[in-house]
């Protein structure tokens, strides 16, 4: 069922918003001991609302055009935060923090009609790529409980995916909306970083954090940005440019669309099996009417480095606060991955290694800005594999921190730049689901929506459910 | 004083600007208030996930005091994230400003000589820590009320050379900011906070050593004295710290460079910390705010809502009204006041009273109004139409005056005042009267 | 640069900075993983970036600001404010003694 659907059926009463959520949270405890998707489950609060809203359609049924997402059952990731509903980030320092005040972003999802399920798992303080920097229990896979769902939004991919919820939100600083919406077969945007409002969301990489969130499908993920995207006075860094009407365009002809490939992205290191399949879903976008060419983003070999310099600098920074005064607990109690980047951002920042590192990496940055605007002068989007792997399994990179951190070799440009990125299902591998990202300029998401959308009607992938194997 | 040892003495300043909401969000800013933890909010409490927005009016009231300073101000201007771990800091680091500050280059005149500005910055102001004993523990209890306002630092370079040019130029700066009216400088209460950074040169092996080099080297430390909130502790404070760092010098060693504090009860300064390792604050410019532009056009909108220099209104005020600035800068502070003032003199003129002497009883008998001046001085009430009468006897009874008078012997219009004043019995006021007479002459 | 090794002293001072206590096993444990990050982010000094500017915000935006205006709707009472916090004393935060400043 999509958000679309749902709205039909509540309007002609095929079932109510309490039905819709009480299905949910069956779902969830049929589920989740052996998922782990969610850290904090909302059932008191979700059953009134839905109540409340039930008579609320009752009175009007054009209450949909005020309230877009009206009964739609969501999941928050823990750090998003929520007025008087704990939010720990997926770490123990903060594991019984009880927040005063409400995110800008889940104000306006409740202000939408969205219902509140429940917050979700995730790498704490979002750092990590699989979901295993986690604090609590692991979050598996749906489709094969023994691999990662990704990360860090390990919680929100996998809830979604075994139909816990219909969106679950995320954030995105290296590849964490878009790897578990890869690995899950999940629609996962990165918008452009300043479209979506981050007062509320405990940061971690303050220029690079970027709101986002996944669903199944294209019409629902555009559905929702178009409710979460706008300018917020809380917030300094979002811009203050129009929001489209992003879901009005769907189904557009794509035919003329320019897509690129970058060269450097096709390399050693990039599965066979992930290659092919993204092959064989250019020859599809071709068939829609769009034509594929080679770009070059010569830096691409950079951007890690800058990455793993300029974002632990920034996360050493963030998580300053936490000294146990005001809320949480001691600082010995971070995570093994939270001090690894507290001690390596302290280091690039710190007296005499400043301008080797921080400063070096903040000017490879623009040099990838600029190698991303270059390309967009020849084509109008561009496609990568999501990750150059399947969903690997748990433990495979826990231990080597560095090999976990190249998983996001194929994302985390994209945060550098600042621009969207939308993970799309490219198809199913040994029945893993391999994800493909489209990427477009600075503000374009109605772009990369248009051509998710003719591909996903195409393929219909997300008619596919998980199958929860090795469970 | 010794002439061996030159005191080298730098300043720095933090003053709170008495802006309605905080730097960077919109709690109150009410040094005043009654109860702690009153205004607080996720941005200025640092919980998880707030972000700041700046307040254009502390960005610009900053501007408008390094331009009363003679600063240059920066056309790009940023802030950075300034890292240290205390209770009072919620974030763990300050907003701050580190190489773009908004003003540079600066100077303030003393009688000693002019103090040059190396910076005037904005950042925003930590919480306040209480210091207790709860049965039996020492604690410290922290009020995030003040967290979050607005605190711009002023920053000299080490030109003071004394305890007494230090205590001027602090009055001074406090003038100036009193005068913009972007703060109460309320000393007491940490409105306006001293630190002076103090070190002696040895004179005579620098003469002996360096007969090339006009320029002096500075010396190889520096103690800095915090946290003083006085204009007498300042002073007191430097001169105990002279002498304490003279007697080391003398025994062949060097001071220790240190932060110390002074304690006014037993008049000594003491060691609070040691800094054998300067902190390493890890600046970087702050993701989360936007770089500033200060363009022409505002630039010039800030400079419209400067009030006149002080040289030019005490000047003014001098050619006008004979009014010596030491005695007339005592009776107001801030721009709007000596605007008031002015006009205070301008009634004065229009009545024939004569301001000089006004101020006089303003600074020294304590009055306020001309009404409470005229009482003072027993000044009549008589009519121009009454005095002209006698005016006119007076000159008829008095020709050879008046030929006097009018043959070039000017001072003869005091006796002519002097006549009729004696005539109408009553006390009435000298200039009037002697601008009456000459419109007859 | 060449291969780089972190020594204890070095890893003990960043975790100084970084306001961490470590056992003895993380600083082995810390030496090593982070040696070979910083390896791995030492070949950005390859890059040309002769007369680049760094980059810190993406959006492009400048100056912005807010009003001077009292804001007390995000305003919190003392009891929402201290409400997270393990330590208080009549509506105040409570720490051990610290030095005065």
């Amino acid at each position: 069922m999509t958000i679309k659907d749902i709205e039909e059926s509540l309007k002609k009463g095929v079932f109510s918003c309490q039905e819709l959520v009480k299905e949910s949270f069956s779902t969830i405890k049929k589920h989740d001991k052996k998922i782990n998707a969610f850290l904090t489950l909302n059932e008191e609060q979700a059953l009134k609302q839905a109540n409340h809203y039930d008579n609320l359609i009752k009175k009007d049924k054009n209450i949909f055009d005020e309230k877009p997402l009206l009964g739609i059952p969501v999941a928050l990731k823990d750090l998003f935060t929520t007025k008087d509903i704990r939010t720990t980030a997926g770490s123990k320092i903060i594991g019984d923090y009880n927040p005063p005040f409400d995110a800008t972003v889940v104000k306006k999802l409740i202000d939408a009609g969205a219902i509140i399920i429940g917050k979700t798992n995730e790498d704490a303080w979002g750092h990590g790529s699989s979901g295993e920097n986690t604090d609590y229990e692991v979050t598996r896979n749906p489709y094969d409980l023994n691999r990662v769902p990704g990360g860090s939004s390990s919680g929100s991919g996998a809830a979604v995916a075994y139909g816990g919820v219909l969106v679950g939100t995320g954030t995105d600083t290296g590849s964490s909306v878009r790897l578990p919406a890869g690995f899950c077969n999940l629609v996962g945007l990165k918008p452009t970083y300043g479209r979506v409002s981050r007062y509320g969301i405990i940061a971690m990489a303050s220029s690079f954090d970027s709101i986002g969130h996944m669903t199944r499908t294209v019409y629902d993920n555009a559905k929702v940005l178009e409710v979460t995207a706008g300018v917020d006075p809380f917030d300094s860094t979002t811009v203050p440019i129009k929001v489209d009407q992003y879901t009005k365009k769907l189904g557009q002809s794509i035919k003329g669309m320019k897509i690129g490939l970058p060269k450097e992205y096709f390399v050693k290191g990039l599965d066979d099996k992930v290659s092919n399949s993204i092959k064989n879903s250019l020859k599809i976008l071709e068939k829609l009417g769009a034509t594929v060419k080679e770009v070059s983003l010569p830096h691409t070999d950079y951007a890690m480095a800058a990455y793993y310099i300029l974002v632990p600098s920034e996360v050493s920074s963030n998580l300053s606060r936490y000294d146990g005064i005001r809320y949480g607990g001691s600082r010995e109690m971070f995570g093994a991955e939270a001090k690894r980047r507290i001690m390596l951002g302290s280091y690039t920042l710190s007296s005499g290694y400043y301008d080797a590192y921080y400063l070096k990496a903040a000017k490879v940055r623009t040099l990838i800005k600029r190698d991303f605007e270059n390309a967009f002068k020849e084509v109008d989007v561009l496609i990568v594999p999501t990750s150059p792997t399947l969903p690997f399994k748990i433990g495979e990179k826990v231990d080597d921190p560095l090999q976990m951190y190249l998983s996001d070799i194929f994302l985390c440009p994209v945060n550098l730049a600042g621009i969207p990125g939308l993970n799309v299902q490219s198809g199913f591998v040994d029945g893993f689901p391999v994800g493909m990202q489209i990427i477009g300029p600075q503000f374009s998401e109605e772009l990369l929506y248009k051509v998710a959308y003719l591909f996903e009607q195409e393929t219909q992938y997300y008619k596919i459910r998980p199958k929860f194997k090795n469970g | 004083m010794d002439k061996k040892y030159q005191p080298i003495i730098g300043m720095e300043t933090h003053v709170e600007l008495k802006t309605k909401s905080g730097m960077f969000c919109g709690c109150k800013n009410d040094p005043d208030a009654k109860k702690p933890n009153i205004h607080t909010c996720p941005v200025c409490l640092g919980l998880p996930g707030a972000l700041p927005v700046a307040n254009k009016k502390a960005i610009e009231w900053t501007i408008k005091l390094g331009l009363a300073l003679g600063c240059k101000i920066n056309k790009l201007s940023k802030f950075d994230r300034k890292h240290y771990f205390y209770p009072d800091l919620p974030k763990g680091y300050q907003i701050s400003q580190y190489d773009m500050p908004f003003c540079y280059q600066g100077k303030v005149e003393t009688s000693f000589g002019p103090v040059r500005i190396t910076r005037v910055h904005l950042e925003e102001d930590t919480g306040k820590l209480i210091h207790q004993n709860i049965n039996g523990h020492n604690v410290s209890l922290i009020d995030f009320n003040r967290s979050g306002v607005p605190l711009v630092e002023v920053v000299t370079e080490p030109d003071i050379f004394s305890s007494v040019q230090a205590k001027e130029y602090a009055k001074k700066l406090r003038q100036i900011i009193r005068y913009l009216d972007i703060s109460d400088c309320d000393m007491e209460k940490g409105g306006m906070r001293l630190e002076a950074n103090i070190s002696l040169l040895n004179v005579k092996s620098q003469m002996t050593n360096n007969k090339s080099n006009s320029k002096f080297k500075l010396p190889n430390y520096k103690v800095e004295l915090k946290n003083i909130n006085s204009f007498r502790f300042l002073e007191r404070g430097i001169e105990y710290e002279i002498e304490r760092q003279r007697e080391i010098l003398e025994s062949g060693k060097t001071p220790i460079q240190e932060t110390r504090g002074y304690n006014a009860e037993k008049n000594i300064t003491f060691t609070q910390r040691t800094k054998e390792e300067a902190a390493d604050y890890r600046y970087f410019p702050d993701p989360d705010l936007p770089p500033i532009n200060i363009s022409e056009k505002w630039l010039n909108e800030i400079k419209s809502t400067l009030p006149e220099p002080f040289d030019g209104l005490f000047k003014r005020w001098q050619e006008k009204y004979n009014l010596k600035p030491e005695l007339v800068e005592l009776l107001f502070e801030t721009a709007e006041e000596s605007k008031k003032l002015e006009e205070l003199f301008k009634k004065c003129i229009k009545e024939k009273l004569s301001v000089e002497k006004f101020v006089n009883a303003m600074v020294h008998k304590k009055i306020k109004t001309i009404e409470e001046f005229k009482k003072m001085t027993n000044i009549d009430e008589v009519s121009d139409d009454d005095l002209k009468v006698i005016i006119e006897k007076i000159l008829k009874v008095n020709p050879k005056a008046v030929a006097d008078y009018k043959a070039g012997k000017i001072n003869t219009i005091n006796f002519l005042v002097g006549m009729v004043m004696r005539e109408a019995k009553k006390k009435i006021e000298f200039q009037r009267l002697q601008d009456l007479i000459k419109s007859f002459l | 640069m060449s291969k780089k090794t972190l020594s204890t002293e070095e890893i003990l001072h960043i975790a100084k900075l970084g306001n961490l206590t470590l056992t003895e096993k993380e600083v082995e444990l810390f030496k090593k993983q982070l040696s070979s990050v910083i390896e791995y982010i030492d070949k950005l000094q390859e890059v040309d970036t002769k007369n680049v500017e760094p980059l810190s915000q993406t959006t492009g935006l400048t100056d912005i600001f807010r009003k001077d205006e009292p804001d007390e709707k995000r305003t919190l009472i003392p009891e929402e404010a201290l409400k997270n916090t393990k330590s208080k004393e009549n509506n105040l935060f409570k720490v051990k003694a610290v030095l005065t400043e």
